[in-house]
């Protein structure tokens, strides 16, 4: 646990060290709505959805692809003598699900001004939105720590994970159109279940595969 | 010949397949008319396709465990063919789709799903061009099949759940449990399954090798 406190720690420091990173995604968010604004003028409601989650995955992708990029070569080793690997993921995994939270809440708000906001019941976009993010960054986590290994990692991450986002987006549309109509929050109880046991599953195969990605 | 029993049947199999696919009675149907035929050949393809991936995985897990280049070398070998499988799924799904629900790709859930897992093990396969040494691209390898297979089972077991589908056997249209009351069908569409699994092998163990003689040609 201290252990963990402290990698967690060590990785929001280094973030921080790195402001011009953190705020290139800030930006980036806040450019691709605009260009979203600039190109669609007036949101159609189930397009807002569409766009919304369009664009967060791309901000993730990006946010969460240099968690393992960033890494200077050797800098896994020297961790490796460090620290038991499943802690130094979940540190990785418990940052990048806080960063993506703040990407998420950031995506709403600025969407929310610039081309309104349809939604009717916001707690339960957001809430359920919240879960699918966890699912998405424990995936992009994950598939990062393997393209970071590769040549060409850009495109891998793209190539790699999107596919296997699939499941979590299509469940997570599915609330969040829920959400937009403000129907009764029981409706989804079970598709937040079934989003919920994804997630489970993908934090423990992520757990169980990442000490054979780390060991080089 | 005890060791190739599997090519025997596989063989037999597809040969009575085909002759009893054509030439056998089915039931008349509205709509579906000879085209219910489909079912002895594309259908398998998806059964073939799950049975030769999750094989693929084995032994993914099997490389990880030992490290033994063999193992990622039959991971690859059978998520190439489950692959093929895929496509020739997807080909006579479309050609079958076009003649009854009118549409090559109505985004039906089935057709998105195994669209899906087509581009999943597609990129499996783009991850391994990228590395040049081999230990790496094994391990790389086999962690990203077998992650991608964990993240594929709530695709499919999830997501035709979730809407309505045009496809035999949802929401409604005439399934195959209608069918499966036919003797007659019944007797060559299992049948059916086993010769084209068998046959997926078959190829898997062709290519394993060709590829083994490839790498020791390289060695000499």
């Amino acid at each position: 646990m201290q252990q963990f406190l402290v990698l967690l720690r060590h990785e929001v420091l280094l973030e921080w060290r790195q402001r011009n990173a953190l705020g290139g995604i800030l930006l980036y968010v806040v450019s691709t709505v605009f260009v979203a604004y600039m190109t669609f003028k007036v949101v159609p409601a189930l397009s807002w959805i569409a766009l919304y989650w369009v664009m967060l995955l791309f901000a993730a992708t990006n946010a969460v692809a240099k968690s393992f990029m960033q890494l200077a070569p050797g800098r896994m080793l020297y961790y490796y003598t460090l620290v038991p690997p499943t802690r130094f993921l979940l540190a990785k995994l418990v940052y990048n699900a806080l960063l993506l939270s703040v990407i998420q809440l950031l995506t709403a708000a600025i969407m929310s001004i610039l081309v309104g906001n349809p939604v009717a019941d916001m707690g339960w976009f957001l809430l359920t939105g919240w879960v699918g993010v966890l699912g998405i960054s424990v995936i992009l986590t994950l598939v990062s720590a393997i393209a970071q290994k590769a040549s060409n990692q850009s495109t891998l991450m793209a190539v790699l994970s999107f596919p296997v986002v699939i499941p979590v987006l299509v469940l997570v549309i599915r609330m969040s159109k829920q959400a937009l109509d403000g129907l009764d929050r029981s409706v989804g109880y079970s598709w937040l279940m079934n989003l919920a046991a994804i997630d489970l599953l993908v934090i423990a195969v992520a757990v169980l595969l990442f000490p054979y990605l780390w060991k080089d | 010949m005890m060791k190739n029993w599997y090519k025997w049947v596989a063989g037999i199999l597809l040969l009575y397949t085909v002759w009893f696919g054509l030439m056998g009675e089915v039931p008349r149907k509205v709509v579906l008319n000879e085209s219910i035929r489909n079912l002895y050949f594309h259908v398998p393809m998806w059964f073939g396709m799950i049975i030769i991936l999750a094989a693929s995985v084995w032994n993914s897990v099997k490389y990880l465990q030992t490290s033994q280049l063999k193992y990622d070398l039959r991971a690859e070998s059978t998520a190439k063919v489950g692959i093929l499988y895929g496509v020739l799924g997807l080909i006579t799904g479309m050609l079958w789709a076009q003649y009854t629900w009118g549409e090559w790709w109505s985004s039906d859930p089935k057709q998105n799903t195994s669209a899906i897992a087509l581009l999943i093990y597609l990129a499996y396969l783009v991850l391994r061009g990228s590395f040049n040494e081999s230990a790496q691209r094994a391990r790389i390898g086999a962690v990203y099949n077998i992650f991608a297979f964990a993240a594929l089972i709530p695709l499919l077991f999830i997501l035709p759940r979730l809407t309505d589908s045009l496809h035999p056997g949802n929401g409604g249209n005439p399934g195959f449990g209608a069918y499966d009351l036919d003797g007659r069908m019944r007797a060559v569409f299992y049948p059916a399954v086993l010769g084209w699994t068998f046959l997926g092998f078959w190829l898997v163990n062709l290519r394993n090798r060709i590829q083994t003689l490839r790498m020791k040609n390289e060695e000499a």
